[in-house]
């Protein structure tokens, strides 16, 4: 179901030019209100006036996560701090987090945005929606929980955690609707299992899953381990937190909610805008913030856009599935090459989860790519012409994937050391 | 008559059929036979064990890829033409590839032991019964 008919199937041409005016509407309250960003558009030689249409945004500076880092944690705030209701904050992972102070309006337009994304993924107000995300400072618990209540849905806020008690209440209850991050979902799957609860006759039919990214490999497992469809979505703290954009049931992209954040795609090197399907750095802009507006902030996820029209009627621009991020990207002979493209080569032809490392390296004024795969009891064959095959066929698809051509090497398992945590994929030793 | 073999993935680095034999003497597993085949990159070790489940185990436990494989074995006499006459010939003219084959002395003075891999080792085994 379309939440908001008016926006979310607005003829483009008209969304373009409400875009515009709003983009022009962002760009004078900044440069009026906030500091940083009255400095680089000077910098830049550029006043209000100069965006006249919206080929314009391409003359704005990017905003990057070290400008929140350098004005924390009010110096992006562009209304007075008695305006300000609630802040939220990123993990933080990397130093000190990024403060997103609201003012009633934008929870406001929050709201609406989370509305839309979970009547987009196919929830209804008849629905019973426990929400597994977070509930804190993060911005996932009260982005859905808003979004669901606005909806007219009923919620539940268990929160994470507590799985056991999770998947009581979730057949106490008669839950049709979870969400939370993909990853969670499957512990709740394997807990179930565990607890010798069936989920597949449970009322369960939907999940809106984000937070992290989310394969079409481990869609595929949560779907076949859950009876429900699994959407996914995508946002961040910079812009709002979810509410970004969305999957409809037909899959084909997440719809960017357009009215209230612009989107770009660059080259992640030279900055440059690229063309609507081809794959690049993600720039968003919003359009509609008032406690926080932000101009062109480069996300550093990877993905291409596409403009057409989708099956459910949606006029909105879609983003595919995040493929990778830029600070993961290795130039190796001039050529972008991001882990996760080795990743899905390595499940494509093996058919597992590989474990595996990426060596890069240069010898001779050289760039070499190793990859080391470990031969897993599932993929090792007796027949040593058999296995040679395999290595023949990872390089040719790799090549064709990659567009240069890696050293397969396979290695006995374990042999990579096993981490708690992220692990690390990509060893560089060049010395650059 | 057939036997359970197992194959062990290995790297061609030093130390690692060190590894393997440690697991499995261990465990007092012993091997009856033994093969070692390498490609530039890597090797396969075959071998037929006095315990072929526990063999299984303990080589995973020590992180192996391991395989587990039906293979003929069969006795020929150790003389000029032994193997061609009782296996070769016979298996090429029923139109059965051998896929790889190792061989050893057999305790029997005159015998020798033949270990075959084949796809189909079912009718291997009727065609060499014959």
């Amino acid at each position: 179901m379309i939440w908001n008919t008016k926006y979310e199937t607005m003829p483009r041409k008209e969304l373009e030019e409400l875009q515009l005016e709003r983009l022009k509407y962002q760009v004078a309250r900044v440069y009026e209100k906030v500091p940083f960003y009255r400095q680089a558009f000077m910098e830049r030689g550029i006043t209000p006036s100069s965006i006249r249409s919206l080929a314009d945004l391409a003359r704005l500076p990017f905003t990057v996560k070290q400008d929140f880092r350098d004005n924390y944690p009010f110096g992006l705030l562009a209304v007075p701090m008695e305006q300000v209701v609630r802040l939220h904050a990123s993990s933080g992972t990397t130093g000190k987090p990024v403060i997103a102070p609201y003012t009633a309006g934008d929870i406001n337009m929050w709201a609406e945005v989370m509305a839309r994304t979970l009547s987009c993924a196919g929830m209804t107000k008849n629905d019973i929606m426990q929400n597994a995300y977070g509930y804190g400072l993060f911005t996932g618990g009260l982005g859905f929980h808003y979004g669901g209540e606005r909806l007219g849905a009923t919620v539940i806020p268990t929160a994470a955690g507590n799985t056991k008690r999770q998947i009581m209440l979730m057949e106490d209850l008669g839950t049709t609707v979870i969400t939370c991050t993909p990853s969670y979902s499957l512990t709740i799957a394997e807990t179930a299992l565990e607890m010798g609860v069936d989920l597949k006759t449970s009322k369960l039919r939907l999940g809106v899953l984000g937070a992290e990214p989310c394969s079409e490999q481990m869609r595929q497992e949560i779907e076949n381990k859950l009876p429900i469809q699994a959407i996914d979505i995508y946002g961040l703290t910079e812009m709002v937190g979810p509410g970004v954009s969305v999957e409809c049931p037909h899959k084909l992209g997440m719809h960017i909610f357009e009215d209230n954040f612009l989107a770009e795609i660059i080259d992640p090197l030279t900055g440059e805008q690229l063309p609507y399907g081809e794959k690049g750095e993600l720039v968003l802009t919003t359009l509609t913030k008032e406690a926080l507006p932000i101009i062109r902030f480069r996300t550093k996820d990877i993905t291409s856009l596409n403009p057409e029209p989708c099956k459910c009627g949606r006029t909105l621009v879609r983003m595919s599935k995040i493929t990778g991020r830029t600070d993961d990207m290795l130039i190796i002979r001039g050529v972008n090459v991001f882990p996760s493209q080795i990743e899905s080569v390595l499940l494509e032809v093996e058919g597992v989860e590989p474990h595996y490392i990426i060596v890069v390296d240069r010898k001779r004024h050289m760039d070499t790519l190793e990859i080391q795969v470990e031969v897993s009891d599932e993929v090792f064959s007796d027949e040593a012409r058999k296995m040679e095959e395999l290595e023949k066929r990872l390089m040719e698809e790799m090549e064709s994937t990659l567009g240069i051509s890696p050293v397969i090497k396979l290695i006995e398992p374990k042999s990579i050391p096993r981490t708690v945590g992220k692990a690390k994929r990509v060893y560089d030793r060049r010395e650059l | 008559m057939k036997v359970k073999q197992i194959s062990i993935f290995i790297e061609n680095q030093p130390g690692r059929l060190v590894a393997i034999l440690e697991a499995l003497k261990a465990k007092n597993i012993s091997m009856l036979a033994l093969f070692v085949s390498d490609t530039t990159d890597f090797g396969i070790v075959r071998m037929i064990l006095s315990d072929t489940a526990l063999g299984i185990k303990t080589l995973r436990e020590a992180n192996f890829a391991v395989k587990e494989s039906v293979v003929l074995k069969q006795e020929i006499p150790d003389v000029p033409g032994g193997l061609l006459e009782t296996i070769a010939r016979p298996l090429t003219e029923a139109g059965i590839n051998l896929e790889y084959f190792y061989a050893f002395l057999d305790t029997t003075p005159g015998k020798a032991t033949i270990i075959i891999k084949v796809a189909d080792p079912d009718k291997a085994e009727e065609v060499l019964s014959r």
